[in-house]
């Protein structure tokens, strides 16, 4: 018998318990299902001729194969209930299960959204609640809870600047938005969304915001500046004061970018470093579920000067009572969702803030802090570094110590796969070559991080050892192997075609 | 003929009248395989250092400036088509416009090939 390896796969192509996968139309078939009817009257035929007169296809699966079928591909997915994930927050972190189970109550989980407001007074009190601690949090007088991710808030917030901008008969004239080269992507996007031109403001050799070049850049027909505190290389902008006095100086304003919130909630409020909108991702800094890109809540902050500008609906308290407002004010830019945000996720957020009250919101941003310069500390001794000195949450290296050994920064990743850690952010911020950013969150335990830093730290020694050719090569023990992505992006098939037989 | 280089690394080299304009092979390098491109229209007009063009690879997708003023005469479809040529031939069939200059002069104040190496190695 020939001993099984990647050139001599097994008979059925499973690699002992990790099971192959087909997709259901390929496993189904039309001569089975999970449920048995018994054989429908004949009532006669009322839809004048539109009925079906051929199969449609649709794959039949009994219920144990059903089952099997999406266990299967959810054990293909990496989750961070499986080991630690340094994507970090962006993508997800731990999701408490006390927030889950207090989700589940049926009087939050199910609620109609059209349900009478005398019915759901505790739903409306809770997003009340969850609106004063992020108004608390940050200091901000006010929050539109309706932006279903940080992307949305973000346009939130840049749409209750234009309406502010118009407001003082400045639309026309204050057209640019600034921000940095390192911003998130999503910040360009918005602000283009809103009609704005975007210029970057460059990095300074300490990886912050170019203070000098920023003021050069203002002027009356600046609109806003759009920075992320902490940055994306995980730095604090020191200048952040300074920087916020320059914008309003000049007559603009200054959105705050809140995805990094997680390193500084319950030390910093966003409102005292001159910030006059900010979106939360309630994800990233309360722990609500986000694998896979959702759900999102983005609830935006706002200032004085904005709070009049803000969308429908939002809850205020009344004698007493709890109302949803629906109707526009004047000065409001709108509304952008059809109902009042992301209900599943504000339970959460709530239960997360109550469950570890302020001095627990505050550790959890110092070992997030902590635990990324640990990180940071361990590897430096073999990666390099993009920037000198302390992080925030996040600890970003650069290429330099690949250098000449053949491995790129995206070999070293695929190396991390056959090691049992899904890989890093990698190639972003833009403004480092070759970037590896590591957030670890402030949920791993020191054995974890140890463990993830051994790992990384033998994968650097490899690779200046000249083992390229294997790096070349991984993922060795992946279900599957290095995809191409170049045939991917260029020839993409977008379209399955069917194998069933429709007769 | 004379290549000249931005710090952006798009390249422009005189032909007839017209400027040709490419990004630069240590670009191409850089950005890995190419799989996205997209090119100004015929008849548009830029000032130096205006978004003009996006190229788009497995690792990042990158504005491309341009690097002189003026109008746009002539794109290069083929490499629209098949933005692969990029990776194998930045410098020559993989051009990706050319402009009818509004101030011939701005390419006095790019670099030269020898400014440029230095540059790109440096940087």
């Amino acid at each position: 018998m020939t001993t099984p390896s990647p050139n001599h796969p097994t008979f059925t192509g499973n690699k002992a318990l990790q099971i192959e996968e087909a997709l259901s139309f390929e496993i189904g078939g039309l001569d089975r299902t999970g449920v048995d009817f018994p054989p429908a009257e004949d009532l006669g035929d009322r839809l004048g001729g539109l009925g079906r007169d051929s199969e449609i296809g649709l794959p039949g699966l009994s219920e144990p194969e059903t089952v099997r079928h999406f266990v299967r591909l959810s054990q293909k997915n990496y989750a961070i209930d499986m080991g630690p994930f340094p994507l970090g927050s962006c993508t997800m972190k731990h999701n408490p299960r006390l927030n889950e189970k207090i989700a589940r109550l049926p009087g939050f989980a199910d609620l109609p959204p059209l349900a009478p407001q005398s019915c759901v007074q505790g739903a409306l009190e809770l997003i009340d609640m969850l609106a004063h601690w992020l108004k608390e949090l940050t200091g901000m007088p006010a929050v539109a809870m309706s932006p279903k991710a940080g992307a949305h808030g973000e346009l939130c917030g840049m749409m209750a600047i234009k309406a502010a901008i118009e407001a003082r008969g400045e639309g026309a004239k204050r057209t640019r938005v600034l921000a940095p080269e390192s911003a998130h992507g999503t910040n360009p996007a918005t602000a283009v969304q809103c009609g704005f031109t975007v210029e970057e403001i460059p990095a300074d050799a300490t990886g912050r915001v170019d203070l000098a070049a920023l003021k050069e850049k203002l002027g009356d027909d600046v609109a806003a500046i759009m920075v992320t505190n902490p940055n994306t290389c995980g730095l604090f902008e020191r200048d952040i004061r300074a920087i916020a006095d320059a914008v309003h100086d000049a007559g603009g304003y200054f959105y705050c970018d809140g995805a990094n919130f997680n390193a500084i909630a319950g030390k910093v409020r966003p409102g005292d470093l001159g910030v006059d909108a900010m979106h939360i991702n309630l994800h990233k800094t309360f722990s609500t579920p986000h694998g896979g890109g959702g759900p999102g809540a983005g609830p935006t902050v706002l200032a004085a000067a904005l709070e009049t500008f803000a969308p429908v609906p939002f809850v205020v308290r009344r004698d007493g009572e709890y109302h949803l407002v629906e109707t526009q004010s004047a000065e409001s830019f709108g509304r952008m969702t059809a109902f009042h945000g992301q209900m599943g996720m504000f339970t959460r957020a709530l239960a997360y803030m109550m469950s570890h009250g302020v001095d627990g919101v505050r550790q959890v941003a110092e070992d997030a802090v902590l635990n990324a310069n640990y990180v940071l500390a361990r590897l430096k001794t073999e990666m390099t570094p993009a920037f000198d000195g302390y992080c925030m949450h996040e600890a970003l290296f650069d290429d330099r110590f690949l250098k000449d050994t053949g491995v790129e920064t995206i070999d070293f990743a695929k190396a991390m796969i056959d090691e049992g850690y899904h890989p890093m952010t990698m190639y972003f911020p833009l403004v480092v070559h070759g970037a590896m950013l590591i957030e670890p969150t402030e949920s791993e335990s020191k054995r974890e991080l140890d463990l993830f830093c051994d790992a990384l730290l033998s994968l650097a020694k490899r690779a200046k050892s000249g083992e390229a050719e294997a790096f070349k090569a991984a993922p060795v023990y992946a279900p599957r192997r290095r995809l191409d992505e170049t045939a991917a992006a260029r020839k993409p098939v977008l379209r399955w075609t069917p194998v069933i037989a429709t007769e | 003929m004379t290549i000249m280089y931005t710090k952006d690394h798009e390249w422009v080299r005189a032909d007839g009248d017209l400027y040709v304009v490419g990004i630069s092979a240590h670009a191409a390098e850089q950005l890995g395989d190419v799989v996205f491109i997209e090119l100004p229209e015929v008849g548009k007009t830029f000032a130096k250092g205006d978004d003009m063009a996006v190229v788009e690879s497995v690792k990042a997708a990158s504005d491309v400036y341009a690097p002189i003023s003026g109008e746009i005469m002539e794109v290069n479809s083929a490499v629209v088509d098949e933005p692969a040529k990029i990776n194998e031939d930045a410098m020559g069939a993989a051009w990706f416009i050319k402009m009818k200059p509004s101030n011939a002069s701005e390419i006095e104040a790019l670099m030269d090939e020898a400014a440029y190496k230095d540059f790109a190695e440096n940087s």
